[in-house]
């Protein structure tokens, strides 16, 4: 269920980021693509007596229009379009009204255990990452341009981040018998099969507090020097 | 460490692992740093021939430098696989950028399953590498390469040698995986010191020392738009298979249709250059770069031999750009390699370094993508082919093959201008700079300015004033008399340089002189006591106004 915290050995990272409206979509991408780059592996071929192959992963250098800054995916156009549709809806829900810019995104890891009727299914989450953005607004092309360099760098060190997760080589769901392998696996696509996984999103609301009292109170503040 | 716990069967995959986690390292970081976007495709069937379930494109040459390093041994203590990407600018200067270091430390896993967790944890140490290989300033460098520098890689096995990377380098981590046998770690260490490298000083147009303005030949395209590395087209390959390295007196004869236009074509001679510079044709929006390398391998550290010398043998630095397979003794031209499925090849020519053959070679054609080597005779490995028949007919000098490019940055040096090729000194092969030319550059030599009469002259150069600037003006500073942009101004009937010199020297500012100076200070001093009874007076005029600020 929606915001229910997280089950005991699951891993939580966080990630934080600054960034300009436009950069969003692409900021988001970036950290999710990476993230899923290494919870991806080849579809899996069962063979008789529980022996599996693993189909091939490719991978393809994407370049940011906003940002300078590449980064790598997996080759799975069902993929992106996933990742593409959950990031477009971040996104304009933090342009949305009732938002002050701040967001998060979280891209959770989770396996299914299989329950009893009546009870259903239950989703363990197994390794939670959660994106913290911050929109700014920038006045002046100078200041984007000083943006886009800037986001690149912090986006550089998200990347060293995951990798550091990534290599601690910590809980993963054991390999699944056939049976058992939508469990643990998102078999639905084509070409690559990520591990189980769900994304979801909250805006930080303002709760209301309108721009001209915000306005008011600014000006006050800086007159009390 | 003790292995007797592992079945001879895991031993045995395990070391083909690492080998083959070796190489596909090579590959990931070389093809990192072409300068161009890599795109492989995802297969749900296993194809049987992708190692570690990663889709990763052997360059043929690349495996086969990897190999000629590692020479049949495996990283371990002591011994690790290091990447040397460096990067070399039109005028000869180089510079280490980073090292990629595969190493090995005694601390064993014994109980990990090789065949199962650590192939998937190699995979996923490659999935790292091809992600920070994008986020290391060597990658944007890369990608930006071409026009005034190019990117270079070196493998070597041994001691790791850090030193060539400046000062405060930095190191960071892509991953470590525990075998029985010890752990393998995968690290990269880069230079940050990359002030003067910075990307925009590419794209400043080149120094005008040592070029003579009309020599530039007229650009066909406008040279504030910088290259853009070219995206792969999804085309068809013809499933040719590249010959083998083995093969490797076959190779070069093989010549390939073109690289898409942002590449660098990279003329590999033995000896004597007296390959023609390849020639950019107007298709072709990037320079052409011939370099000359020596290709004998050896553990040595990179040391530049100039190709006049006859070169020793050195291990050289390989532009990253190549496709053809590298034979040591035949030249050709390499191209950046293309999309999966390999090299188609070309059917062997004869040796023609003609310019019609240079330019069908640079000229793209549908759906292949790899681009050719030259086509060289096949004769003797000592000399070089006979595609000197080219541009000129006589043999070409060592400067021929430095950064010829017809859309106008690098001067085109007639032959017979060179005098640098045969002095002994390293990267002389890359010196722009013509000793001959230098006494003819008015930039470098200008003529003596020419006496002006104006108006204006005699009372801007006042005799009276101490501490101006002495004497002759023409003396301090000698302009070229030319005609810079924007320099016409109605108003005053003259040119930038004789303005310059006219108001070269202007008098003193009174105020700045001693005695003026003193003179009026004694004044304010003065002055004091009565400018502060006038205030004493009207504090409370003062003071009311302060209050009106609160």
């Amino acid at each position: 269920p929606p915001g229910a915290a997280p089950a005991m050995n699951c891993r939580a990272e966080v990630l934080e980021v600054s960034v300009e409206g436009r950069q969003v979509e692409e900021a988001m991408l970036a950290v999710l693509h990476t993230v899923l780059l290494h919870r991806s592996t080849g579809k899996f071929h069962y063979k008789k007596e529980g022996t599996y192959s693993i189909g091939t992963v490719g991978t393809q250098d994407v370049d940011c229009d906003f940002i300078d800054f590449a980064y790598v995916r997996v080759s799975s156009e069902e993929l992106d379009r996933a990742l593409r549709k959950a990031v477009g809806e971040f996104k304009d829900a933090l342009r949305g009204s009732g938002s002050d810019g701040m967001g998060q995104i979280s891209l959770e890891f989770y396996q299914k255990k299989k329950s009893r009727w009546p009870f259903s299914d239950e989703c363990i989450p197994w390794e939670l990452w959660t994106i913290k953005v911050n929109v700014v607004n920038l006045a002046n092309e100078q200041e984007r341009q000083i943006c886009r360099e800037k986001v690149g760098e912090k986006l550089c060190e998200k990347i060293i981040n995951i990798v550091e997760v990534m290599n601690r080589h910590e809980y993963l769901p054991k390999m699944p018998t056939q049976s058992e392998v939508d469990n643990v696996f998102d078999t639905s696509l084509k070409d690559v099969q990520p591990y189980l996984y769900k994304i979801s999103y909250q805006i930080t609301d303002s709760l209301g507090t309108s721009v001209t009292t915000t306005m008011r109170r600014l000006i006050k503040d800086t007159l009390a020097l | 460490a003790m292995d007797t716990d592992l079945s001879s069967q895991d031993r045995k995959d395990l070391d083909k692992f690492i080998k083959f986690f070796a190489l596909k390292t090579v590959q990931v970081i070389v093809q990192a740093r072409l300068g161009e976007k890599i795109c492989t495709r995802s297969s749900s069937s296993p194809t049987g021939s992708d190692w570690f379930n990663l889709a990763i494109k052997d360059i043929p040459e690349v495996t086969h430098e990897a190999k000629k390093a590692l020479a049949g041994q495996l990283p371990a203590v002591g011994r690790s696989m290091c990447v040397e990407i460096s990067l070399k600018t039109s005028e000869g200067d180089s510079m280490e950028l980073e090292i990629w270091c595969l190493e090995m430390n005694e601390k064993c896993d014994k109980e990990i399953k090789v065949s199962y967790t650590v192939y998937n944890r190699l995979s996923l140490l490659l999935k790292s590498l091809l992600a920070i290989t994008r986020v290391t300033p060597a990658y944007r460098l890369s990608r930006k390469q071409g026009h005034e520098y190019v990117i270079l890689y070196r493998i070597y096995f041994g001691e790791v040698q850090l030193s060539g990377l400046g000062e405060g380098f930095q190191t960071v981590r892509v991953g470590t995986v525990g075998t029985p046998v010890g752990t393998i770690t995968l690290s990269c260490a880069y230079r940050i010191n990359l002030a003067f490298m910075s990307t925009r000083q590419f794209e400043r147009t080149p120094p005008i020392m040592g070029i003579i303005i009309d020599h530039f030949v007229d650009r066909p395209y406008p040279s504030s738009s910088p290259m853009h590395p070219c995206n792969y087209r999804a085309g068809e390959d013809n499933g040719a298979v590249y010959p083998s390295v083995e093969d490797s007196q076959e190779v070069c004869t093989t010549s390939f249709s073109t690289s898409p236009p942002s590449q660098c074509v990279f003329t590999v001679t033995k000896a004597h250059f007296q390959t023609p510079p390849p020639v950019v044709t107007d298709t072709l929006k990037v320079p052409v770069m011939g370099l000359a390398f020596s290709h004998q391998l050896s553990s040595s550290r990179l040391s530049y031999q100039p190709a006049a010398l006859g070169v020793g043998s050195a291990d050289m630095g390989y532009p990253v750009l190549f496709a053809g397979g590298l034979n040591a003794a035949h030249p050709h031209q390499l191209i950046g390699p293309g999309k999966e499925g390999g090299v188609p090849p070309v059917p062997s020519q004869p040796a023609h370094g003609t310019q019609a053959d240079q330019e069908r070679m640079c000229t793209p054609l549908d759906g292949v993508h790899y681009s050719a080597a030259t086509p060289s005779s096949s004769e003797d490995t000592e000399t070089v082919s006979n595609s000197s028949e080219g541009k000129c007919g006589s043999p070409h000098d060592l400067l021929e093959t430095i950064f010829v490019r017809k859309v106008g940055a690098f001067v085109n040096k007639p032959i017979n201008q060179v005098t640098m090729a045969n002095l002994d000194i390293p990267f002389a092969m890359f010196a722009p700079k013509n000793v001959e030319l230098e006494d003819n550059d008015p930039m470098v030599n200008p003529p003596a300015s020419p006496e002006t009469e104006s108006p204006l002259q005699g009372s801007l150069h006042s005799e009276g004033s101490s501490g101006s600037s002495t004497g002759n003006t023409h003396d301090d500073f000698v302009m070229v008399d030319f005609k810079p942009a924007f320099s016409k101004d109605d108003i005053l009937p003259m040119d930038l340089g004789t303005f310059y010199r006219e108001f070269q020297n202007p008098p003193q500012l009174s105020s700045l002189s001693i005695d003026i100076g003193a003179q009026s200070m004694a004044e304010d001093l003065d002055s004091l006591p009565e400018k502060l009874a006038v205030h004493e007076k009207n504090v409370k005029e003062f003071d009311a106004f302060v209050e009106t600020l609160q």
